[in-house]
């Protein structure tokens, strides 16, 4: 545990020297913002127009939470889909081609804890990157009256989908020495995962069921709508695992081949 | 101290060590020595771990390099052929990363660090980023990575391989210094190396081991070097011998 907390930091520093993890947080912030912009515009004028029109039934149904932070957070779903890959591309890539590679496997460390070390700064990346875009409830909470709780639950299933994400990430990078390749491949998989539903989008039986059950969207959006079922926790909690354990054995395979 | 056993590694159809056996002695330096491609940079990564042997064993300190990797692993200091530096770290940060993974506890840290700039006189250049470094100073940081842990056993690919005579002899020295308490094993293709500061020579080519020697044992009067070819020329003998049986039977059969 404490060669994974070490990996970890030295991970985690090693992220903030490069310019890498500046351009990721300034562009996914900065989107958030214009989304972030673009939605309360949207809302203010919808709440004019139904004013003007006295229209007391429908403005009861605008909501701040579904019509902002709903869609912000769906936006930014998408964001990190293809902001991760830029992230946890060299991870393991940048390893095998400077040679430390072979200094991390030839050291008396675990495997389990290089994986672990390399996971754990990549989730606190993505904690950081959340937690910035916290700022837009805030905005809404000083001049609004949203429901905190429900925000909060979209912000915890926005910081899981990412960390979800980075293993995924983790396990493309493992398995090449080129960046571009482990970031295409991420990139692959996760927007497979986003519209693996699509063909069956109601009905088809079990094969539907089963591609809805694996489809990212639906579970993301029944979390940010601010249900936290355990279903939903458990498919990530079962990705990220899934992700991890693979990527362990890729990087102890080098020992076996 | 460290014993390989009949060692063969193949990719393939492709046999990159052939049987390879050789004992190096407690304190002593062995000198691996052999042409490019013979198969040092292979057998020192099966001897580290860092890749499994297809047949044979090797002992580190009577601990299986396969089956006890980790505790193993604990013993062994390693400077590959490329010194593994992280070109975004400072020295100073870089030594003490790889002090904590080698399990060196957080209060026994500045002490080793401080010893290992010493000894390979990096004191100047703690402060300075790994990238920024020349290739002489890259080599004696990935030295004093490999002994910071202060490992009985040192496994060192080509250590002065690039380097510019002054600093050849720097390192040399070092790693001369060091014997006695460590076991060192060192590959290279610089004979001079080898007479200068190894005490047993094992000479290598095409995967096979064509000789194992106390240095003091070689024929008096000839230099390494014409020991070096002639074991070479012998083995290459050998092996176009065995390619003319080869080809006589394949005529008798076609006759």
């Amino acid at each position: 545990m404490r060669n994974a907390l070490t990996i970890a930091g030295k991970e985690l520093s090693s992220y903030f020297v490069q310019p890498v993890a500046y351009v990721v947080l300034t562009v996914f912030v900065l989107l958030a913002g214009w989304f972030f912009f673009a939605l309360i515009k949207q809302f203010s004028e919808m709440v004019q127009v139904y004013s003007a029109m006295s229209n007391a039934q429908a403005l009861e149904h605008l909501n701040l939470n579904t019509r902002v932070i709903d869609p912000l957070l769906h936006n930014m779903s998408v964001v990190m889909v293809i902001l991760v890959p830029a992230i946890t591309m060299r991870a393991f890539a940048e390893e095998k081609r400077t040679g430390t590679y072979e200094f991390l496997l030839t050291a008396p460390v675990r495997t389990g804890e290089i994986v672990a070390g390399k996971f754990i700064a990549a989730a606190v990346f993505i904690l950081i990157m959340v937690a910035l875009i916290w700022i837009f409830p805030i905005i809404l909470m000083v001049f609004g009256d949203p429901e905190v709780g429900v925000m909060a639950a979209g912000y915890v299933a926005l910081a899981l989908l990412g960390i979800c994400f980075v293993a995924i990430g983790l396990f493309t990078s493992s398995l090449t020495q080129n960046q571009i390749i482990a970031a295409i491949s991420c990139l692959g998989v996760l927007l497979l995962l986003y519209v693996i539903s699509w063909p069956l989008q109601t009905g088809g039986g079990t094969l539907g069921d089963l591609l809805r059950y694996l489809s990212l969207p639906v579970h993301f959006g029944q979390m940010v709508d601010g249900v936290i079922d355990t279903s939903d926790i458990v498919y990530f909690c079962t990705m990220i695992f899934v992700a991890l354990f693979l990527t362990q054995r890729s990087v102890e395979s080098v020992r076996w081949r | 101290m460290i014993e390989v056993k009949n060692l063969t590694k193949r990719y393939g159809d492709f046999v990159a060590v052939r049987d390879v056996s050789f004992k190096a002695e407690q304190g002593s330096i062995l000198g691996f020595l052999g042409p490019n491609g013979a198969g040092k940079t292979t057998t020192m990564r099966i001897i580290t771990g860092f890749m499994p042997a297809s047949e044979g064993t090797v002992l580190v300190d009577g601990l299986d390099i396969f089956s006890q990797s980790l505790e193993a692993r604990r013993r062994i200091g390693y400077l590959p052929e490329t010194p593994p530096l992280y070109s975004d770290m400072r020295v100073e940060a870089y030594l003490r990363f790889v002090a904590r993974l080698r399990g060196l506890h957080r209060s026994a840290l500045d002490e080793a660090v401080e010893r290992a700039l010493k000894i390979c006189g990096l004191a100047d250049m703690a402060h300075r980023i790994c990238g920024q470094l020349s290739k002489g100073y890259r080599q004696r940081v990935g030295l004093a990575q490999a002994i910071i842990h202060n490992p009985p056993v040192l496994v060192l690919d080509e250590p002065t391989i690039g380097l510019d005579p002054r600093q050849i002899h720097e390192i040399r020295g070092l790693i001369h210094g060091l014997a006695g308490q460590h076991t060192i094993v060192l590959s290279t293709h610089i004979l001079p190396e080898v007479s200068q500061i190894c005490d047993r020579v094992v000479i290598i080519n095409a995967g096979r081991v064509v000789l194992e020697e106390k240095l003091g044992s070689l024929p008096a009067g000839k230099s390494l070097e014409d020991v070096f070819l002639d074991a070479i020329a012998k083995e290459e003998g050998h092996e176009i011998a065995d390619s003319e049986e080869t080809l006589e039977e394949v005529g008798a059969g076609h006759a």
